[in-house]
Order: structure tokens, then sequence, then C-alpha cells
């Protein structure tokens, strides 16, 4: 099984990221499970969303406190809260960042990522320039990353998730994959 | 068809597939998305049904009401503070014997304020006659909605489907949604015998006195006896055309376990995990998931738990002053029936504090190092 922890601001589509996910490798035949962070949302504020991956029936219904990954959708969360609790030695960091990996000051123990997804959200006009909506391209990221689907899978779930401008989502995910 | 959704919506698709007539409710955080989606498959005519708009829970319930004794088939979904509006309600539904099905997000009662989960908003209506379904998955949902309107019908009893806040109701799994023209073949449109119709007026409700009144108690409670055997035959039909069974219970290496958890909700799910783990260590452990509550499945929880040595009952509610309700329920359907076995009341997860694995481990080590519970009570989780 994967655990994954998404870390995200309200208003970004945090949760959207893992629902998109879960739905892709719904689609290679995986049983997924994806939840927000029990309670209340708030725009700007921090905000979680987990998945859980098996390749059989997934029974534990409790939080997730240990991932085997975590995914930093707004980079400046990397300063104000600590990404990596609870994170298994060994795991990935991937972060949404036009920074490189070794910027960042992260314990040896953690493999650590970069996608510049704000770039590309803003080339393929998602969101607006102040509030870019970053989601799908760091799911190209991470499928990439952590190898999890096929590009087609992720591609044609984002088509069932999103309803706004599908293609260039779609388009936005293809170009994280190939940079990731 | 698979699709990854969210337990709210499984509510949602169960109460479309079971073509719904009437939908009346209100929204109540955390079950907005059970109507959302129904109101938007009325709008675009996914789904053929009325639905009706109200200022409250408690009218939302009238409304079903109404549209039942007039024959049509009935849903709402709420949670909590909204479910405790409906109380009055309730009891008028199951008196009048009239079919409604409910979906009700399992949401711990305020103050202090919560929007998390826990069983005592649908055990508080424990005896307005209405038959109650506990689920643990969204596939669970789902299939129990359509299900329930088969028995409630069959039957003349509402029925809520209950599942917990957010560990379900906002977790997205894969759920194989039934196919439309399966379900039609399972589940016929609601006929009742009787209905209000300016084509053959007929009193209902009426004032009912002393001569009368038990009589209408006593025939609802014999068909409350009936309902184990409807969900056992109505779960096997299911299982028949759509491959899973839909029964009373879910037990788990039960046959063998020498201590038997019982569990309930999604920590029912949680619970094999930790028995899993705990057969890898060589204890002989056990889960008994009770789905149906109400009426409560005497005769398979006695068998299921016949050779147990020991019963850890896991309760996410509390009945204050006495014990956890699936623990009284459960000592009350194995008194008497073959001989003494201890049985410990847990109570773990009351509004929205998790339930994990290492919970269901703290339980079975009580229940080994203990001849028999010492407290009432045991805790688990809280800080004293």
């Amino acid at each position: 099984m994967i655990e994954m922890r998404f870390h995200g601001r309200g208003g970004q589509g945090t949760v959207v990221a893992s629902k998109i996910l879960a739905d892709a490798l719904a689609k290679e035949g995986n049983f997924v499970q994806a939840y927000p962070e029990f309670g209340v949302e708030r725009r700007g504020a921090p905000v979680f969303s987990f998945i859980r991956i098996d390749n059989k029936p997934i029974y534990d219904k409790s939080r997730i406190y240990a991932p085997d990954h975590v995914v930093v959708v707004d980079p400046t969360l990397v300063e104000a809260i600590d990404v990596t609790e609870g994170l298994k030695d060994g795991g990935w960091i991937i972060i949404n960042s036009d920074k490189k990996p070794a910027d960042f000051k992260f314990p040896a123990k953690f493999k650590v990522a970069t996608i510049n997804a704000t770039e590309i959200a803003v080339r393929n006009k998602l969101g607006t320039l102040g509030a870019p909506i970053v989601n799908t391209a760091i799911t190209g990221a991470i499928v990439k990353i952590l190898n999890l689907t096929k590009l087609e899978s992720l591609l044609e779930a984002i088509g069932d998730v999103i309803t706004i401008k599908p293609q260039n989502n779609q388009k936005a995910a293809r170009e994280a994959y190939e940079k990731a | 068809m698979k699709k990854v959704i969210m337990g709210n919506h499984a509510l949602s698709y169960g109460a479309m597939l079971s073509r719904s007539q009437v939908i009346a409710a209100y929204p109540i955080t955390p079950q907005t998305q059970v109507v959302e989606l129904l109101s938007e498959m009325c709008a675009d005519g996914t789904l053929q049904a009325k639905f009706i708009k109200v200022e409250s829970e408690h009218s939302a319930m009238a409304a079903c009401i109404g549209a039942s004794a007039a024959g049509a088939r009935a849903f709402t979904a709420t949670s909590s503070q909204g479910l405790a509006l409906m109380h009055e309600m309730l009891h008028w539904a199951s008196g009048g014997r009239l079919p409604v099905v409910l979906g009700n997000i399992n949401r711990a009662m305020a103050p202090g304020w919560t929007i998390w989960t826990d069983q005592n908003d649908s055990l508080s209506q424990r005896d307005t006659g209405w038959i109650q379904f506990y689920c643990a998955s969204n596939q669970e949902v789902v299939d129990t909605v359509i299900q329930a309107f088969k028995v409630s019908e069959a039957l003349a009893i509402p029925s809520m489907v209950v599942l917990d806040a957010f560990a379900l109701s906002h977790t997205y799994e894969v759920v194989d949604i039934p196919d439309q023209a399966k379900v039609d073949a399972y589940l016929p449109p609601f006929n009742p015998p009787y209905r209000v119709t300016p084509d053959d007026p007929r009193a209902f409700g009426g004032l009912t006195g002393p001569e009368h009144y038990m009589e209408l108690r006593y025939k609802l409670q014999k068909d409350m006896e009936k309902v184990p055997e409807m969900i056992e035959r109505t779960g096997r039909e299911y299982e028949t055309t759509f491959g899973r069974y839909l029964g009373l219970v879910d037990d788990y290496l039960c046959d063998d376990a020498e201590i038997i958890l019982v569990t309930s909700g999604t920590a029912g799910y949680t619970a094999r995990v930790a028995v899993d783990e705990m057969r890898d260590r060589g204890l002989k452990v056990g889960n008994l998931r009770i789905k149906v509550f109400r009426p409560f499945p005497f005769e398979i929880v006695r068998r299921l738990t016949q050779s147990a040595k020991k019963i850890a009952v896991v309760d996410r509610n509390i009945s204050y002053g006495h014990h956890g309700i699936f623990a009284q329920e459960l000592k009350s359907a194995i008194y008497g029936h073959g001989g003494y076995k201890p049985v410990f009341g847990f109570i773990a997860g009351l509004g929205g504090r998790d339930i994990t694995p290492a919970s269901f481990r703290e339980v079975v080590d009580t229940t080994i190092s203990h001849e028999r519970s010492e407290e009432e009570i045991v805790w688990i989780g809280v800080k004293k």
C-alpha cells in the first residue's frame, strides 16, 4: 500500500488533485481511497488531502499518519509548517517550486523533486496570475516521479473530473509529466 | 460501471438508481453533497423526481411522509442536529407505516459545536421504529439504499442508512455503480395497498383510542421481527444480480476466534486490519461488524459469538449513565444463551477522534489481560 499526503492552501485544488490521482489509479484497476482533511476549509489557509493506493481492498479507514510520500502544492508551506511530519524514510517530497531540489534543506533520508507547476499553470491559462490552479500540472509530475500510472490514464481522469478548460489542464499535466 | 465517488454521492446514486420520486431535504454539514448532487440530477432530468426545498429537517421529513402516503418513493438525508429536529416526524413515518428511506451522516451532537463523527445522533433515534443500517464503505452505501427501499416497502417500515462523517461521507472510493435496468428488475415501482388519493378517500393517522392503538404497535413489532429474514433474503437476491451479498452483519474470522471484536461503521473495517495483524501474531481474534442495528440481529450474533471466550464491544457512542449502546445490545442478545461470557465494553472515537488499528490492539490487549472487565466502560484514547 502507498499512502500520500498533499499540502496546499484552501482554493488551490489540493483535494481535487488527490481525487484526480485516485481516478487515474482506479482506471488501472487499483483500489484507492482519497479524502480531504476532516473539517472545514478556508481559502488561503493550509489544507491537507490524503490518498491510499493498493492492489487489494483497503479496509483501513483511519487517517494517514506516516505517509510514504508528500506533495507540496504551495511552496510557501515549506517555511510555514513541517511538511515532513511522519514521512517515512526514503519518501519523496514533491514540491511545486521554481527552485532546484538541492535548494531545500531537508534531511538526507528524504528524496526531493521540484516541478514548476505554477509556471505551467499560468502559461496554460489555469486560474489567474495571482491565484493559478496548479493541481493538474502537479499530478503529471507525481505520476512520473512515483511511476504510478500511465500518462494516458491521468489525462483521461482529468477529462472526467475537470469541467472547466479540460484540454488546458490535460496539456499542463502532460508538460509537467515530460519535465519531471 | 466503476466510478470513484465520495460517500455522500454514494447515497445520491443509491437514491437515483432506486428511482426516488420525491426528495425533500435541508442541507447540513457534512451531508450537503448528498442533496446537492440529487438536486442537479433532478434539474438535468437524470432523475425524474420532485425536489422539494424546505425550511427545516422537520419539514423535510413531513414532506417525505406526505409523499410516501400518496404512494411516492421518498428519500431524504440529514445529520446530527438535523436528525434530532426530525425526531417527532420519525415516529410519524414509522407509525404511519411509510417506507421512507433516510440517509444519515453520523455527526456528534453539540455542544461543543462539532461536525465530526460519532453515532449518538442516529442511536438517539433507536426507539422510533426505523430500521437502521450502518455502512463501512461507499459501495455498501449505494447497495444498501437500494436494498433498504426493497425491505422497507415490503414490510412498510422506514429505513435509515447511516455512514460516518468524513471517514465515509467525504472519502472517495471506487464504487461499482449498479446497472439501472438491473436495479429496476430488483426494485419494482412502489405500489402500496393504500394511498392518499381523492379517488379512494380514507383517514390516515386518525385518532386511535386505547381499543386499537396497542394492536397497531404490536403489528409494527411483529413486522420488525420479519426484517432480519427479509434482509437476508433480499441480500441474497442482490448477490445473485450484482455479486455482492448484503447481510445483517459482516463477520471476519469469527468461526475459531477466542476473542471477538464487535464493531460498527467505518471502525468495523479498520478493525479488520488489526485482526489481520493479531492473527499474524497467533492471536485468535475475529471481528463481527454489526451492519443492521435495528432490528438487532439477535440470532446471527448469538450464533457467531457462541464459541468465543470473550467479547470486546467497541462503541463510538455512549448512553450516559449506562454503557456504550452496542455493548448493551450485545449483552442483551447473548444473556441466557450458552452460559456466561465476559463482555468488555470500550468507548472510542467520540466527536471524530480517530479509531486506528492501534486502538484495536489496545482493546485486545486489555481483553486478553483481564478475566472480566473491571470497569463498566474502558475508554480508549481519552485524555483523563
